[in-house]
């Protein structure tokens, strides 16, 4: 069971550094080859020596598994899981296709929705509150900074009693109720992803320099067309990078719905994640989940790119 | 147009003055060089015309209007910024077209209500901005794609576009190569007889101030301490810290006292008194003698008004020769046309025509007339 869980998670857990990490892998190699004739041995053992490590991390840690995982999806559960058949292809084109995955993803996406937009836009309004020379505005930093270092099992119980039917400070059902179990389970993420976006737009706008917004005051831009005009603009790495960090961690998001929904009312708020986990017993369907999964979150952030790159400003010469 | 009017203008930052009774009148149509070395308060003081500062005392008025709680968008300047302020994300005709877009302006005449500027008219006038400064095959461009010299010009274009009353300038210049300072100084001063408005300009750079200024404001701790043309600031400096400030090599300053005879003796030897002085000096007096590097002059003749010098190093330049002494102890430069032929370590006698002698006092610094 062990084995089961460390194996669908690691389909889903490590899918960011997939992205980013594999591009400047291969062509590191490409020109080690390339260049194995200009360069010397000692020069080329030296270059071993430097990639050893991270080549043997990453293939004992993700290119192994993943590979694994690609072949458990192939094998298909018989007898109750007493053992495994192969089954090829079929068994993708089955679980794929089906109503579970498709229910998890619809509930996945909502979780991206409800959860990446108002932590973002909150996030963003709070930084630029807070992005001013005040006394004592370290402390106000400081505090709405919090959510970032409390961990998602502490935010997950915050919520749980703050929005409770009997002791909550808010004394609603959501948990219980079919349309707002997600969104309940969405809270703890929202609070948390409102702090991460907090401190990256914050440090994105102490790059903004005062004199380029000096000068659109003296254009005559009042503060809402600075903000949208000019701040905004000028922080859009920040936010393309925060917008794809999100939208991953909305996808990869687990503990909250467990500890806040447990993925009910009847797997009313299951998403793909959740539903993986369900399956711990079934190794072959749960690996076709978790590829499932990877390449959707590998789309989805490729999709982001391809879309808003075009609109990022990256720096000035 | 407008002239900008300090009225006993003050900033305080906690118990700190950077700007204390700052009284300047700004003509209409003038190119005012605000001089100083940093921390002076000169940009303190453009950025408190500009509405970028709060001013904590006194009256600041642009066009007979007092604008101390006017929005810097309604004060009618502009502003050219020492790193440009460009904005990064949008191209040169977007950064030029900035102040028109928002801000209203009188384009029916002064008495008719100012108005927002339509689509065909902004484009109008940022291809003449454009045309002006040279600026038209980069329109398309950002400013990440511009040289510093070109990126000026678009700041300068942004600037002008928007037909200010005021133009301000923070070091504009500082961010360019010498050869590149030296022509758009000289453009700067075009541009100025050309569009005729009022500018007021920081710099700490005297070569500046001396080319393109109609006058020249010195400022020191705060503190004003001299306005005049670039001659009047040049020939007669108020007091010890503008002889020094301007020219370059600074003007030499001598610890004397006045003789019995009426002269001043310095070290070993003594010089004539400034002509036409009508501050009485009586023997004995302690003063200050300032004598530009290009006034002194080698000569002979130990009898007469001269003062005897070590020669302690020669530099040559191509066109000119500093040669560095010693008076009594006291340092002082003496600029020479072409070569110098005093080796270094020899004695000389030098003198000045008494017209060409400044005194001050040692105490106040001020001048003595």
């Amino acid at each position: 069971m062990n084995d089961a869980t460390s194996s669908s998670r690691s389909a889903s857990a490590p899918a960011p550094p997939a992205s980013s990490s594999r591009p400047p892998a291969s062509p590191a190699l490409d020109t080690t080859r390339r260049r194995r004739r200009r360069y010397d041995p000692k020069e080329l053992g030296l270059a071993a020596l430097f990639l050893g490590p991270s080549i043997a991390v990453f293939a004992t840690f993700y290119y192994l598994p993943f590979f694994r995982l690609l072949s458990w999806g192939t094998f298909k559960q018989v007898r109750g899981g007493q053992s495994y058949r192969s089954v090829g292809l079929e068994q993708y084109r089955e679980v794929l296709t089906g109503q579970d995955f498709r229910a998890g993803l619809g509930h996945s996406v909502m979780y991206v929705l409800y959860t990446v937009p108002i932590g973002l836009v909150l996030g963003i309004l709070l930084a630029v509150a807070a992005h001013r020379r005040l006394k004592g505005i370290k402390v106000f930093q400081a505090i709405f900074s919090s959510t970032l270092a409390s961990s998602v099992a502490v935010s997950s119980v915050i919520f749980f009693f703050v929005f409770n039917p009997t002791v909550g400070y808010f004394q609603v059902n959501w948990r219980n109720e079919k349309s707002m179990a997600l969104f309940a389970a969405a809270l703890p993420s929202i609070w948390q992803n409102l702090g991460l976006a907090f401190v990256i737009v914050l440090a994105g706008l102490q790059a903004v320099p005062d004199e380029v917004l000096e000068a659109a005051r003296l254009d005559g831009y009042g503060p809402m067309r600075r903000l949208f005009r000019i701040t905004l603009p000028l922080i859009s790495p920040v936010l393309l990078f925060l917008l794809v960090v999100l939208v991953i961690f909305g996808f990869q998001a687990f503990a909250q719905i467990e500890l806040t929904t447990n993925g009910g009312p009847a797997g009313a708020s299951e998403t793909l994640v959740f539903k993986i986990f369900r399956l711990n017993q079934d190794y072959g369907v749960g690996s076709v989940m978790s590829v499932g999964l990877f390449f959707v979150t590998l789309v989805v952030t490729f999709m982001q790119f391809a879309i808003l790159d075009r609109r990022v400003h990256y720096g000035d010469a | 147009m407008a002239g900008v009017i300090f009225d006993g203008v003050s900033k305080f930052y906690d118990d700190v003055a950077a700007v204390s009774d700052l009284d300047l009148v700004v003509e209409d149509g003038e190119f005012m060089v605000l001089l100083g070395p940093s921390g002076c308060g000169k940009t303190t003081a453009l950025r408190m015309i500009a509405g970028l500062e709060e001013i904590s005392a006194g009256k600041l008025s642009i066009g007979g209007r007092v604008v101390n709680d006017v929005d810097p968008a309604q004060r009618d300047i502009s502003m050219v910024f020492q790193s440009y302020a460009l904005y990064p994300h949008m191209t040169v005709h977007r950064n030029i077209e900035s102040p028109l877009l928002v801000r209203s302006y009188h384009v029916d005449g002064p008495d008719s209500p100012a108005r927002k500027l339509t689509r065909d008219e902004r484009t109008e006038r940022v291809l003449e901005a454009a045309q002006v400064l040279g600026l038209e095959p980069y329109l398309k461009r950002k400013p990440a794609a511009l040289s510093g010299g070109q990126r000026q010009r678009v700041a300068l274009a942004r600037a002008f576009v928007g037909r200010p009353q005021v133009f301000l300038m923070d070091e504009p210049l500082s961010n360019l190569d010498a050869k590149l300072r030296a022509q758009t100084r000289i453009e700067l001063v075009e541009l100025h007889a050309r569009v005729g408005t009022t500018i007021v300009y920081v710099t700490h750079d005297q070569v500046e101030a001396m080319t393109m200024a109609t006058r020249v404001a010195v400022m020191a701790m705060g503190r004003l301490q001299q306005v005049g043309t670039p001659q009047e600031v040049y020939q007669r400096p108020v007091n010890t810290f503008v002889a020094q400030f301007i020219g370059t090599p600074p003007m030499n300053c001598l610890d004397g006292v006045v003789a019995s005879d009426g002269s001043i003796s310095v070290g070993a030897g003594s010089l004539a008194v400034p002509s036409g002085l009508s501050t009485r000096l009586e023997a004995g007096r302690k003063v200050v003698v300032g004598v530009r590097p290009e006034h002194l002059e080698f000569t002979t003749d130990a009898s007469g008004s001269s003062v005897p010098a070590e020669v302690r190093a020669v530099e040559w330049l191509g066109h000119e020769c500093l040669v560095s002494a010693q008076v009594a102890g006291q340092p002082l430069i003496v600029r020479l046309a072409g070569m110098a032929t005093n080796e270094v370590g020899s004695s000389v006698n030098l003198s000045a025509p008494a017209g060409d002698l400044h005194l001050f006092d040692p105490d106040s610094t001020e001048r003595l007339d």
